[in-house]
């Protein structure tokens, strides 16, 4: 593989990291649920996903595991937010410190050990083109499935009755409730989903991106995940595109030594919050385009409160 | 006529209760097949609440719902829309970012191509013609209610549930809408229409149960009931007509002067303001008629200073002869303006900070302050005066503005910017959800003040008050002003033509929105 | 579910008071249910936790050397909360009052002037506040959400503290550890008592406690606040700034961190390294919370903490429990008393039973 090759075939799989939780999160979002544990939930996945890998030998299991740890801890968040009527802000920040203690504790005995990542799938013909052979058809299953995932939740949200409840409880509850749909039960469906999708995001951080655990290993990915939901406006298509482009960022480093300049390596470990932040401004100053976009009743605690 | 049918609808004995309110007391109601029946009272007598008792919004704590003689153990929305039950509610129940095919789809199971050939079919029937392709933001509040109504036709529709329909309609559409209903009723569905207007309930319906207080006090025909018996049934006392002379006190020169505000609004969502120009002088009360939605909050908010634009030319907004443009709320205060917003909890006042706190919220400079340090016997003093001066009930400075009643926390806000001494007054939708006695109270006030030479704006989609008290009005709507008309030269259906405009097409059915 | 939560009328004040206790109750059981699980000893970690702090005046000037900081910096987060400003970036802002306040021992360090460290107290405020200043450019000019923006500067924050020690300020004779010189006695807080690393800084907390109780308590400029937190609209209503509000916290709260940073690095850490803020700023939040976003409140809540947190470093001793144990007991904590916090305005209920089928009865 050329460096190009290695450098483009990485950002893939960088991105899925990104993207698997962006996804979930959007889901989640969609329903009217601001989860901000994405961080604490990737972490304890990462830990539990590759404790059960490790011990057990098997991927699939370890994410299967990892997912449920995932679902379990947005659980919790979802109880105190939903039922609870907690501020959905204190509330995901205070699930995601939760999941970041955990993630010490489960992990603590594994750390420096490594799994083996799964070998990639090499799609016959399409995989020896040129560049884009090595780069697009040489990756692990997960990335792929990834991808597939991405495109079902974007048919589900927009075309299916599934997906107008979850955009009816996002945008108007009171009126969802009326209708009777069960506001609560959808919103706890949808923040559920998406701690499945932040477990096997830090399944995979774990097992297959850098198959070994770390304490603080998701360094920050959860919230850039969360970012871009909001750099993506909420539409699958560019969170798809935000993640990729993340991904490349944080494969930087590599781009820079290859090109031989020599920079400051925190500058580059900087760069994703850096470039985080500048997106940031410049979506959100368009505040027509959020209100179009975003979940009216994103954030706000609905208590089923019989109106007067 | 009635005789020995039996009711589609029997409310027995409902009964709910709010904390220490009993909204609904006992309640007994029945519905016959084909009648239009009107359930009237004034704001606070528990109609709403009935209303979503009777569709299953809200559970009662006693009573019980009979359906064609079988009694109903439980009930919510789904089951009374499967037993032929629909609603439409005052303030509407849709998706604004979704289309109306996509609305009416979440609670009507079909295809999406079926849905619009059913809506087409039977706007086309009812009269109430509206694109089911349309986002519903993009709807006026007239076509959101058609959509609600067709929203109902489109289940087997046994009896229709209408909470204040009209409040947000011209005239020329009120007479639309009751065609509809009429043609329904020929059809066989039972209506159940809710509303204080007596004039309407007279025109439209057959039978009438009147709500006071949370309790049933008569059920008439009210073509056979006068209108003062009516009121007498709603009110239990008489309320005391309005005083009303011409205004002779006012001011030579213009206290307020809007001229050619072209607004565009950042919010898709929301209107933009073209070419606005109007002026208020001291010593009359000037109106702005209007169905909601057509730019009143963008106008509302340009006047009281909430909304800044900075690239207006600074005599846009002028008053008192100064340009206001550029300055916010708190300046425009200083010169003598004062404000009380449609909105009273979460903007006019802070629900859970006590009424001495929302005092402080606008009165500060009434000596509250020494170096920033608030003085709490200054507040004290003032917020106790505004209570016992505008006759509000509440059990004291203390207590939290979300445990006042609608009408005694408006009368609390009005007194509030009232002590403010203003020279200039604006008031927004100023006895929405009041009781008649508590909005008279306000309404009288507002005259005198009138006569004592203060400048009064008042935006309202209430054509009866605007008639009752103003002395000039102009109508607003998709963002544009009418001229000033004299309201003792014009009739609410000239005013009704403003507000829809000039698209009255020839036969009286086929309106245009 | 047999119970179902129904809206207060009016907020219970009573219940404002229990709740941490009732939080603080609940944690306590769902972690012994943990130590029991993982087959630890349930007396000998209370012991620790809450004993052993105690029990020498060492553990109790440690007990208000942790004490300090996490005063200082969650009075001055509540005021943002309650104006509901999300400042997550404390961490960030710690460190960068830090590097500032350190940039004088690094390259003087041979004086001994009296100035030295009021001069370091002005930098670390500055720092702070500096970066965070960046927070609210950002939000009030692009509307940038805030909670994002200080958190990938606290990241930021990291990357520049390590350039530094990784580089520039790397102490020569330093064995290449990450850290700079050790600072001189000009540039540290004196000792409360000889010989314990308590020291004099204490007193900012303190002073800036009372500070705040007055300003939110007793001015008008907190009352603005509070109000722009529980009804915005209204405070637009009443032409109270809102971009003022984003102004006033973030600049209060980036300063308070930023003096915390510098008390650490001019007082027990003697030098800039790489674990200047020990958690502090994320700590903070939670001491917040559980104070009630109220002053007084903040000083029980920031002292029952710091208990926690020296009985953690005892407990890793005595009772053999890893250090994340005092972070999920952290993180427990907030979760519980967010939940249990419904009880202010809601109250508990018996479900009304909902039967799925519709039950036809003939009427009476």
């Amino acid at each position: 593989m050329t460096p190009l090759e290695f450098f483009l075939a990485g950002t893939m799989s960088a991105a899925t990291v990104f993207l698997l939780a962006a996804l979930g999160e959007l889901v989640a979002e969609k329903s009217g649920m601001l989860n901000l544990g994405v961080e604490g939930m990737m972490a304890i996945s990462a830990a539990v996903g590759f404790v059960v890998t490790y011990q057990t030998g098997s991927h699939i299991i370890g994410f299967i595991v990892a997912g449920v740890a995932g679902i379990g801890v947005s659980l919790i968040f979802a109880m105190v937010s939903i039922t609870f009527l907690a501020n959905q802000v204190a509330t995901g920040l205070a699930v995601g410190i939760l999941g970041l203690g955990f993630s010490a504790l489960i992990g603590k005995k594994h750390e420096s050990l490594t799994v083996t990542a799964p070998d990639n799938i090499q799609i016959p013909f399409l995989s020896d083109i040129p560049l884009i052979g090595p780069v697009l058809f040489q990756q692990n299953i997960v990335v792929y499935l990834t991808i597939v995932i991405a495109i079902l939740i974007s048919f589900c949200l927009n075309k299916t009755r599934l997906g107008l409840a979850i955009r009816a409880c996002g945008e108007n509850p009171k009126a969802a409730e009326a209708l009777s749909y069960s506001v609560y039960k959808i919103r706890y469906g949808a923040v559920a989903f998406g701690g499945l999708m932040a477990g096997f995001a830090g399944a995979y951080a774990s097992t297959i991106y850098t198959p070994l655990w770390a304490d603080g290993m998701i360094a920050g990915r959860g919230w850039i995940a969360v970012a871009l939901v909001v750099f993506g406006t909420w539409k699958t298509g560019r969170i798809f595109l935000g993640a990729y482009l993340f991904g490349m960022v944080s494969l930087g480093e590599l781009v820079v030594q290859s090109f031989g300049v020599s920079v400051p390596s925190q500058l580059l470990s900087a760069m994703p919050f850096i470039i985080t932040i500048v997106i940031l401004a410049i979506i959100s100053s368009d505040r027509a385009r959020l209100r179009l976009h975003a979940p009216y009743a994103l954030g706000e605690q609905y208590d089923g409160s019989e109106p007067q | 006529m009635n005789g020995d049918q039996k009711p589609l609808l029997t409310l027995s004995k409902l009964t709910k209760v709010y904390g220490s309110l009993l909204a609904n007391d006992s309640i007994d109601l029945d519905v016959y097949p084909g009648s239009i029946h009107a359930v009237l009272g004034e704001n606070g007598a528990g109609k709403s609440t009935l209303m979503k008792l009777a569709y299953g919004v809200i559970k009662p704590d006693a009573g019980e719902i009979i359906w064609k003689d079988k009694k109903i153990d439980y009930w919510n929305p789904a089951v009374a829309r499967e037993l032929g039950i629909g609603m439409v509610f005052q303030h509407f129940s849709l998706f604004e970012t979704l289309s109306v095919v996509e609305n009416i789809a979440l609670t009507i199971k079909g295809p999406q191509k079926d849905l619009i050939d059913r809506i087409r079919m039977i706007g086309a029937d009812y009269q109430l013609e509206i694109d089911p392709t349309a986002m519903v933001n993009s709807l006026s509040v007239g076509q959101r209610q058609r959509v609600e109504i067709i929203r109902c036709l489109m289940q087997d529709l046994k009896l229709l549930i209408l909470d204040e329909p009209t409040s947000v309609l011209p005239p020329q559409h009120v007479r639309a809408l009751f065609d509809a209903l009429r043609k329904l009723q020929n059809d066989g569905v039972a209506i159940l229409y809710i509303s204080h207007k007596l004039e309407e309930i007279r025109e439209l319906c057959d039978v009438a149960t009147i709500l006071r207080d949370g309790k049933v006090t008569g059920k008439v025909d009210p073509n056979e009931t006068s209108a003062q018996e009516l009121a007498t049934l709603m009110i239990g006392r008489s309320i005391p007509k309005i005083e009303r002379r011409e205004s002779d006190h006012k001011s030579k020169d213009a206290i307020l002067n809007i001229t050619n505000l072209n607004i565009k609004n950042p919010d898709p969502f929301g209107a933009d303001l073209k070419d606005v120009s109007l002026s208020v002088f001291g010593g009359e009360i000037v109106g702005i008629a209007g169905v909601s939605g057509n730019g009143q909050q963008e106008l509302g908010r340009i006047i009281s200073g909430e909304d800044i634009k900075g690239d207006l030319e600074p005599s846009t907004i002028e008053m008192f002869g100064q340009s206001v443009t550029r300055k916010g709320v708190i300046e425009r205060r200083d010169l003598g303006f004062s404000f009380v917003p449609e909105e009273r909890l979460g903007r006019g006042a802070v629900p859970s900070m006590t009424l001495s706190q929302n005092s402080l919220l606008t009165a500060f400079k009434k000596d509250m302050l020494k170096n920033g340090f608030i003085q709490d016997d200054v507040v004290s003093e003032f917020t106790d005066k505004c209570i016992t001066e505008f006759s509000v009930k509440a059990s004291g400075n203390g207590a939290s503005a979300n445990s006042l009643s609608g009408g005694n926390l408006q009368k609390f806000l009005v007194g509030r910017e009232l002590l403010l001494e203003p020279k200039l007054l604006f008031l927004s939708q100023p006895t929405w959800g009041v009781d008649v006695g508590s909005a008279n109270e306000i309404r009288q006030k507002l005259i005198s003040l009138r006569d004592n030479g203060v400048g009064i704006l008042i935006i309202s989609e209430e054509l009866e008050e605007l008639f009752e008290i103003t002395d000039r009005v102009y109508v607003l709507r998709s963002g544009r002003i009418s001229s000033s008309m004299q309201t003792s030269e014009v009739s609410p259906d000239e005013i009704g033509e403003y507000m829809i405009g000039e698209e009255i097409e020839e036969g009286q059915n086929a309106i245009a929105v | 579910m047999l119970l179902q939560f129904e809206r207060r009328h009016t907020a219970s004040k009573s219940l404002i008071f229990a709740t941490p206790f009732i939080a603080i109750t609940i944690t306590i059981v769902i972690s012994s249910i943990m130590l029991l699980i993982q087959g630890k000893s349930l007396q000998t970690t209370f012991f620790s936790f809450f004993i052993e702090p105690f029990e020498s005046t060492y553990a109790i000037s440690e007990v208000f050397l942790k004490f300090g900081p996490l005063l200082l910096i969650a009075q001055a987060l509540a005021i943002g909360f309650r104006a509901k400003v999300w400042n997550i970036g404390a961490e960030g802002q710690m460190i960068m009052g830090a590097i500032l306040a350190s940039s004088i021992p690094v390259y003087f360090n041979d004086s001994e002037s009296g100035f030295i460290l009021p001069a370091m107290i002005l930098l670390g405020a500055f720092g702070g506040l500096a970066w965070a200043a960046i927070a609210a450019f950002l939000k009030t000019r692009y509307n940038a959400n805030e909670i994002l923006v200080t958190l990938m500067l606290s990241s930021i924050a990291l990357q520049i503290l390590y350039y530094f020690l990784l580089g520039p300020w790397k102490d020569p004779m330093g064995f290449n550890f990450p850290q700079t010189v050790m600072f001189q006695d000009a540039a540290l807080f004196p000792p409360i008592i000889f010989g314990f690393r308590l020291n004099y800084s204490l007193i900012i907390p303190i002073i800036f406690t009372v500070l705040v109780w007055i300003y939110m308590e007793k001015h008008f400029g907190g009352f603005k606040l509070t109000v722009g937190g529980l009804a915005p609209r209204a405070a637009t209503y009443a032409g109270y700034s809102a971009n003022g509000a984003v102004w006033k916290s973030l600049l209060i709260a980036g300063m308070a961190a930023g003096i915390a940073g510098m008390s650490e690095v001019a007082g027990p850490i003697g030098q800039l390294q790489r674990s200047v803020t020990s958690g502090y700023g994320y700590s903070a939040i939670i001491v917040a919370y559980l104070g009630a976003l109220h002053p007084i409140g903040i000083v029980f809540a920031a002292f029952f903490l710091s208990v926690i947190h020296i009985g953690g470093d005892y407990a890793l001793v005595t009772a053999d429990l890893p250090i994340s144990s005092v972070h999920i007991f952290q993180g427990l904590l907030l979760v519980a008393y967010l939940a249990s916090y419904t009880l202010v305005n809601y109250r508990l209920k018996p479900r009304k039973n909902r039967i799925e089928k519709v039950a036809y009865h003939d009427a009476t």
